[in-house]
């Protein structure tokens, strides 16, 4: 951490911190979305923004996922700095082309000659009562996606330096936020700093099993590793702030020093992420540290629901994380049937 | 209206056009040629006409059927025959091919294989240019076809609110692929949808490149100024198939020798002679120039070296 002045933040104001200070540093940085002028965006991040900068730089949009998401792409392709904010992560799906077929894949089929560096922030995740349209973890679509990369940060001080590097970045990147983080206050130097992109960081220290997480998760992960030491298990929870490009040496290397995986992660399981995770660990060297199968902590398999006893029931909590770090450890060693 | 000595430029430019797509369909048909290519005979007057209106520092957007667009505007007909056939000195390196053909540098923007996937590009680059307070305009191509995909509609709309310096310009060639303009859309015109955003919609006939040019001309002017996009559509026709050769299925011969008749490179080969800027002997001079011209990019490019194979893994960041 660079040793200017720091003082407590919330993730929001980290967010609109890197956005204020990268704006102020060059022109062609500019912020676009849905009420994200005089409004504030509907969850706050850029209040005070519009004020600041006018409403040719922080821009409101109608409701066009795809036409502004497709403006932001070819301003980048001129050279420019767009941040695009979709105001919920779902609403992704309208401007799927853009980022797929377009923004991602410009770079590559044009053989180099060409890049986008644009930033589409937005938040994702469950936890708020808003139902299946309101509350998904799709990020690992974009992971699936050569030509995006997605970062998803956990902490302030992560979203402060990631976003930093996201607006510097040649490349689209997917900034996944999360709702229930935005309120998550931590010491955030003053000063802009980066955080690279593609580096996970172990934020927790451990012997006994390794937690491989990210976003929101990565705070469920600490807590149950909380819980777990209580009762004699340590821990090593590794955040991986980036899902794509994944970080996956860190995660071996934890891995290799533990001997089990457990991946903890907000998107259902079939066909998220973690499942890349523990197929790049089992399908190298780092394999034959385990001692017994790894698992995995995720959303079930149906949409959000909206009754907060059902949501709660089908979301990973602390409480499952621990659940299924102990019955990893219980589980026969040795017995892979 | 542009300058004499240009004129026969405009006329060369098209041949050129028309003689490089023909090399191709000739290629696909004797197999040497692999993925598909779209051809712009028969509509050579529209890019031709409305690109010549373009100055220094102006952009283009276009589309799967793009060779036109890009020798239009310029593009170096050898490395465009280089990249069709994936060799690692075309435009993209053996990346892209017939649908990717790029010149960003340059301002072609691209060639698009997603049917109005260029629209909203073309909106971006309009704010670039005006953020950046440079007179500059966008010329964005498109089909009739993609004016029924839902980027038309906020693409256009975007423009219009923040009069962004683009031009729309819908290549009305009667059919998307299959599927006649008059079966898709129950207006009459195209350009009849500017009044829904509230930008000026003009209907040419884009047999006639000096008709193009002069709309192109005008829109692009209104865009320099500051005073917002137009939608601009030419009625065109492809003589050939949708996409490499197909059967015709979906129109009659009739109908495309009754288009083929109204042929723009003739008609503008006619008026030229009637200026006096080209005799009959000179036509013939040009096309022979054109064919060779074209046969040499070929011939040039099938010696160009193969991509390295590990250059497939280059050029994507994550
Ligand atoms: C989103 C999308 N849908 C369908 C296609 C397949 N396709 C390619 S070109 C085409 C017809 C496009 O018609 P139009 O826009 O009029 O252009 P034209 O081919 O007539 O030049 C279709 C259906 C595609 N490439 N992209
Ligand atoms: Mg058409």
């Amino acid at each position: 951490m660079p040793s200017s002045a720091s003082r407590e933040i919330t993730y929001r104001e980290a967010v609109r911190e890197a956005m204020v200070g990268a704006m102020r540093n060059d022109p062609e940085v500019f912020l676009m979305g849905e009420d994200v002028g005089v409004y504030g965006g509907a969850f706050g991040v850029s209040r005070g923004m519009v004020e600041e900068f006018g409403e040719d730089r922080v821009v409101d949009t109608p409701i066009s996922e795809a036409g502004y998401v497709g403006l932001c792409t070819g301003a980048a392709l001129m050279g420019m700095r767009p941040i695009a904010e979709l105001q919920f992560s779902d609403f992704i799906t309208h401007c799927m082309d853009q980022l797929v077929n377009q923004a991602a894949k410009i770079r590559y089929m044009f053989g180099g000659e060409g890049s986008v560096p644009m930033v589409v922030r937005t938040p994702g995740g469950a936890g708020t009562g808003a139902a299946a349209q309101h509350s998904q973890s799709l990020e690992a679509w974009f992971v699936h996606v050569p030509g995006l990369k997605v970062v998803m940060p956990s902490t302030p001080y992560d979203a402060k330096g990631l976003l930093l590097s996201a607006i510097d970045d040649q490349n689209t990147v997917l900034f996944y936020e999360h709702k229930l983080l935005y309120n998550r206050k931590e010491e955030v130097p003053d000063e802009p700093y980066r955080v690279p992109i593609g580096e996970a960081r172990v934020s927790r220290e451990g012997e006994d099993v390794t937690i491989a997480t990210a976003g929101l998760m990565h705070h469920y992960a600490l807590e149950a590793a909380d819980a777990l030491s209580g009762k004699g298990v340590e821990a090593e929870v590794v955040d991986l702030r980036t899902l794509s490009p994944m970080d996956h040496g860190s995660i071996a290397r934890s891995v290799e020093k533990t001997g089990r995986l457990v991946v903890v992660e907000e998107d259902v399981k079939t066909a998220g992420w973690g499942a890349e995770v523990i197929s790049r660990i089992v399908e190298g060297e780092s394999f034959y540290a385990l001692d017994r199968a790894p698992a995995r902590v995720a959303a079930a398999d149906v949409p959000i629901p909206y009754n907060r006893s059902l949501e709660t029931y089908i979301r990973p909590t602390p409480e499952k994380v621990v659940d299924a770090v102990q019955s990893l450890l219980d589980a026969r060693v040795g017995v892979y049937a | 209206m542009q300058d004499n000595g240009n004129r026969v430029e405009l006329l060369k430019k098209m041949l050129l056009s028309r003689t490089f797509d023909e090399k191709v369909n000739d290629l696909y048909a004797e197999g040497k040629v692999h993925g598909t290519a779209h051809f712009y005979v028969g509509q050579e007057s529209v890019a031709i006409g409305a690109i010549a209106a373009l100055r220094e520092g102006d952009v283009i957007t276009s589309t799967h059927r793009g060779h036109g667009h890009a020798i239009a505007f310029g593009l170096d007909v050898d490395r465009m025959a280089a990249e069709l056939l994936g060799q690692a000195t075309g435009y993209c390196h053996g990346k892209g091919g017939s649908m990717h053909i790029a010149d960003v540098r340059a301002g072609m923007l691209g060639a698009n294989g997603i049917v109005g996937g260029s629209m909203g590009i073309a909106c971006g680059a309009g704010w670039a240019f005006k953020h950046r307070g440079q007179d500059h305009a966008v010329l964005c191509f498109f089909g009739e076809g993609a004016a029924n995909e839902g980027i038309f509609h906020e693409s256009l709309n975007l423009a219009a609110i923040w009069k962004l310096p683009v031009v729309f310009l819908c290549e009305n060639n009667q059919y998307g692929m299959s599927m006649s303009v008059k079966k898709a859309t129950a207006v009459e015109n195209i350009s009849d949808r500017a009044t829904a955003y509230g930008m000026p919609g003009v209907t040419v006939s884009g047999a006639e490149l000096d008709e193009v040019h002069d709309a192109a001309a005008e829109a692009l002017e209104r865009a320099r100024a500051g005073e917002g996009p137009t939608l601009l559509e030419a009625i065109t026709y492809r003589y050939l198939g949708h996409s490499k050769s197909d059967a015709n299925l979906y129109r009659t011969r009739e109908e495309i020798a009754m288009w083929r008749k109204r042929d723009p490179i003739q008609r503008f080969a006619v008026k030229l002679e009637e200026e006096g800027l080209l005799k009959e002997e000179e036509w013939r001079t040009l096309e022979e120039q054109s064919k060779r011209r074209i046969e040499e990019a070929f011939e040039k490019a099938q010696n160009q070296p193969d991509p390295k194979p590990e250059s497939a893994l280059e050029d994507v960041y994550a």
